[in-house]
């Protein structure tokens, strides 16, 4: 009797009755094709797909070879901006790694050799003593010290280059967006889908564009890194500029403030704290690229995680993946202590110069010293090769002799999940008729989140139909469902613990950091090691990517129960299991979506990375693009991998909100 | 890096050509992902340093590179392969503005292979239809009773699933991502003695490192891949063998006329396909770097190499 009332509730009815249909359609339209003789039930015929593709790669041919401002043409501008950028870029590679020179190629004549490195983790970690305190500069010592005792020394400083560009320019742009869209309503409504766009579409897709209009090398991977790296940078300073309370700008109005001032000495510095949490993002973010980069020219630390992963050096690759991780967890620390550093106290003016900055003075002649002595003694001035470590031969061995004694373990353990959870719902997703999927995203997002949102969900998805891409999007659909979901039941409860234990909390924090920003390459080889190529090789290597976020939000939303609500349950005498159960956790249900939405984020932008071991999704569509240089055909994939995105996170923040306003928040 | 410069140095002196280049613009060479590769350019890059010219190593993705090669931006590649690279280099010679500068002696092979422990499960091979017989040796629980073959990427083409189509094999078919997910799997195979087989090339260290050998398919003809009616399935294409053919330098137009002398030494650029193995083995097994083993490389063929800047 429960049951039935449980069933016959509307809202339940209709979602049941949709999965029903759904599913019906998807086990019987192979055979009801048959039937009919009907081929255009299981595929978007051929005759009526839009032949984007071509024209967005006639554009961009135009673009690259026509396309003219009268006085100039699109490409020299391009070439323009590049040569803008690879101006600063040079400096800063010069002096951290190379040294300045005059004359070209072997006419070249040294004028300065380059920092040495002692000079630069001198630098580091005064600033970090200057951030924080001395805990935080030891950090930041031991991360940069790593960094030459295991030989990584130059290609860390290269990177750290591109880092040191990238960085101000997206800092800047962001920054600059987001001033925009403060001032102009409409400026923000424009730039919202643009966002969005940005940070869905995957890289690879427009990699090969940007290597047309900037040429290649380093300066296109750079545009590449800013593109990535430059939206949570928008949204964060317009946020920030929208959230000053009207009391400081009515006390710079009153002030006679004129707007320039108003920007720069109110609005800035009042939001200065959370602008520079968009900074950490900005850096981390770059971080993230570093792999990708390097596959067009950048070098540095990902080259060196791709060429010895090439030659299976797992060794060597999880070194280097390693100094990018240290690299990421020093910056990481760095900016997030600027971003908590108060104001001091001004110095006193009656003071010297060299007396106001004791700190700039002391770092200046260590420096200065280091570089005089480094022109005479060369481990000074870089790191003695013979000192380094290398922890190579370990690794392959250890790798070895598991693949050895346990891959019929592993075997199993796959079939076993192939044969159970992965091959039923692929042939779920793969058999849904397309005309039915999209009646049944748009009747979803209707239901979710209105008319509008109904009508996106499913233009977008006849959009991807009508570009032959339905078959690979059910595939993309079904690998990301499936990783999403074994992320969560690993991650949220996780989360849980976490949430609920600082000590758990700690070592779980620290385990998920270093696998979002250790380079998935790294694992991606000895992932398929131990499960050969295929659908489960991806899975896993989506599912340590995509954990973050699930237990991040699982143990935030934990923590943040009010503690009212937890006293009365307390009163009302539940147990510790009731408390979690009836409590905490549909309290913390809003905290738990989103982080289902940014696992969702992740385990999509994951997948064009998984192309490498062989899948065959919308993930592989970009990837082949690339690879043939096509433009049209890797933005339209990258387009439908936006798309996905969008629709679920759209349909996910609908419920979020839905179930914030049943619980009473805001 | 600063072992170039050293490297270059010590050339320098033992060549005292540095005058008489056309142009001291950097002539720029293409490197892309595979050790061969960057050995080849490596070699001609230094082997031009020591006529006198300067250059800029430039790394750019295989097919990508080609828009390069046309505006002049990027100016030679030494590499490109007749059996991936050849729809591309048809495309990029139609436009007039690149050109193909010779053959650089290394012959590439791309074929099905399998390690020799094989040969005890399976006696027949090479031959293909030996291996055909016993297919089911090569499955796994995904593709049995069907063997597993491991294809390389899409986007190298290659034709397998049409040929295990037209040669009736009871095959299937899957595609690796990258040559690093192929090599990861011929890895861990090797050490567990497990049953694969795979898609190799050469000039590569795999070759060198494991013992096996190429299958042998009904050898490869231009017919047999254009013409149904030929070979032994009367109705499909693709039933031999795969193709083996040159690996190509190229270039953009213009080289020859900015430097006419380094386009010489480019279109004199000669090795072999075990010189090349055997300096990509030192590279890839033995840890040794590009820049020392192409220096060990010049010091050893002095006579050859100062024979192209003549």
């Amino acid at each position: 009797m429960r049951v039935v009332r449980y069933i016959t509730q509307p809202t339940r009815m209709f979602w049941l009755g949709l999965l029903l249909i759904t599913w019906v359609l998807s086990s019987y339209s192979f055979s009801l094709y048959k039937a009919l003789g009907a081929r255009w039930i299981i595929k978007f015929p051929k005759k009526w797909e839009m032949p984007l593709a071509d024209t967005i790669s006639e554009a961009m041919k135009w673009l690259v070879e026509d396309a003219s401002f009268g006085l100039f043409t699109f490409r020299e501008f391009t070439r323009f901006i590049s040569s803008i950028i690879e101006w600063p870029y040079q400096v800063v590679r010069s002096s951290l790694i190379e040294g300045f020179s005059t004359g070209q190629g072997q006419q070249a004549v040294e004028i300065a050799p380059a920092l040495s490195w002692i000079a630069i983790i001198v630098v580091l970690v005064a600033l970090a003593r200057y951030a924080k305190d001395w805990r935080l500069a030891s950090l930041v010592g031991l991360c940069f010290l790593y960094l030459a005792v295991f030989g990584q020394w130059e290609s860390a400083m290269i990177t750290l280059a591109s880092i040191l560009i990238a960085v101000p320019l997206g800092v800047a742009g962001g920054l600059t967006l987001g001033i925009l869209s403060y001032r102009s309503a409409l400026v923000e409504r424009l730039l919202r889908p643009i966002l969005d766009l940005m940070q869905t579409v995957p890289v690879f897709a427009y990699l090969v564009p940007i290597l047309f209009l900037f040429g290649f090398g380093p300066v296109s991977a750079l545009v590449a890194t800013m593109i990535y790296a430059m939206p949570p940078m928008v949204r964060v300073s317009t946020v920030a500029l929208q959230t000053v309370p009207a009391e400081v700008i009515e006390a710079g109005t009153m002030a006679g403030c004129t707007q320039h001032q108003m920007l720069w000495k109110v609005l800035i510095p009042t939001t200065m704290p959370t602008l520079m949490v968009g900074v950490n993002q900005v850096i981390m973010l770059s971080l993230n690229m570093v792999i990708i980069a390097s596959m067009i020219g950048a070098g540095g630390l990902g080259y060196d995680v791709l060429t010895s992963l090439r030659r299976l050096d797992i060794g060597g690759g999880v070194e280097a993946g390693m100094a990018i991780v240290v690299m990421a967890i020093a910056l990481d620390r760095l900016s997030q202590a600027f971003a908590k550093k108060t104001q001091d106290d001004l110095p006193k003016s009656g003071l010297s110069f060299v007396r106001r900055h004791p700190w700039l003075m002391t770092v200046g002649m260590i420096v200065v010293g280091l570089w005089l002595v480094g022109l005479l003694v060369p481990s000074l001035q870089s790191y003695p090769e013979g000192a380094t470590l290398t922890t190579s031969t370990f690794w392959t061995e250890t790798m070895k002799w598991i693949n050895v004694n346990f891959f019929d373990i592993f075997e199993a353990i796959k079939t076993f999940f192939l044969t159970y959870l992965m091959i039923p719902i692929k042939r779920f997703f793969v058999g849904i008729p397309w005309v039915w999927g999209i009646i049944a995203i748009s009747l979803a997002a209707w239901r979710v989140g209105g008319w509008k949102l109904g009508l996106m969900a499913g233009f977008m998805a006849l959009f991807i139909a009508s570009n032959g891409l339905w078959g690979k999007a059910m595939i993309t659909v079904y690998l990301c469902g499936v990783s999403v979901l074994i992320a969560s039941v690993i991650g949220i409860p996780l989360g849980v613990w976490a949430g609920q234990n600082e000590r758990v909390n700690t070592v779980v924090g620290a385990f998920i950091d270093t696998l979002q920003t250790l380079p998935s390459f790294v694992y991606l080889i000895p992932v398929i090691m131990l499960f050969r190529v295929g659908d489960f090789s991806a899975m896993i290597a989506v599912v340590l990517y995509a954990l973050a976020p699930a237990v991040r939000y699982a143990a935030h939303g934990i923590r943040e129960v009010p503690s009212q609500m937890i006293e009365a349950g307390k009163v009302s005498g539940c147990t510790s299991w009731q408390m979690l159960w009836r409590i905490k956790l549909p309290m913390a249900t809003p905290s738990l979506l989103l982080g289902l939405n940014q696992t969702i984020m992740l385990a999509l932008s994951m997948l064009v990375i998984t192309a490498l071991v062989g899948t065959r999704d919308l993930g592989q569509e970009v990837y082949i693009a690339l690879t043939k240089a096509n433009t049209g055909r890797g933005v339209i994939a990258g387009l439908s991998v936006a798309f996905i995105a969008i629709i679920a996170d759209r349909i996910i923040s609908a419920m979020a909100q839905a179930s914030r306003e049943r619980l009473g928040l805001k | 890096m600063k072992m170039k410069y050293m490297l270059t140095a010590a050339m320098l002196t033992a060549t005292g050509a540095s005058a008489g280049v056309e142009s001291l613009d950097p002539i720029k060479l293409t490197t892309h992902d595979w050790t061969g590769q960057i050995i080849t350019t490596t070699i001609m890059g230094e082997v031009l340093k020591a006529a006198g010219y300067n250059i800029e190593y430039v790394q750019a993705d295989y097919i990508a590179q080609f828009a390069g090669l046309k505006t002049g931006d990027l100016d030679v590649a030494m590499e490109i392969w007749e059996t991936t690279g050849r729809e591309a280099m048809d495309e990029a010679f139609a436009t007039g503005n690149v050109v193909n500068m010779g053959e650089t002696g290394m012959d590439a092979i791309e074929e099905w292979w399998y390690p020799a422990y094989m040969e005890e499960v399976c006696p027949g091979l090479p031959d293909w239809k030996a291996m055909n017989a016993c297919a089911e040796a090569f499955s796994t629980p995904e593709t049995a009773p069907l063997g597993r073959y491991l294809g390389g990427p899409v986007t190298w083409g290659g034709f397998d699933d049409e040929r295990v189509e037209a040669l009736g094999m009871d095959f299937e078919v899957v595609h690796a991502g990258t040559d690093a997910a192929l090599f990861a799997e011929l890895e861990s195979a090797y050490q567990r003695k497990a049953p694969i087989v795979l898609w190799l090339y050469s000039p590569h260290w795999a070759p060198a490192k494991y013992e096996g050998k190429f299958v042998k398919f009904p050898d490869y003809s231009t017919e047999c891949y254009n013409d149904p009616s030929v070979g032994m399935n009367p109705d499909a294409a693709y039933d031999c063998g795969k193709p083996t053919g040159p690996i190509w330098k190229v270039g953009w137009k213009g080289v020859a006329e900015k430097w006419p002398g380094a386009a010489s030494a480019i279109g004199k650029f000669n090795i072999s396909n075990d010189e090349m193995g055997a300096l990509v083995s030192k590279v890839d097994l033995d840890g040794v770097s590009v820049d020392d083993a192409v220096a060990g490389w010049l010091d050893a063929n002095k006579a050859t190499w100062s024979g192209w800047i003549k």
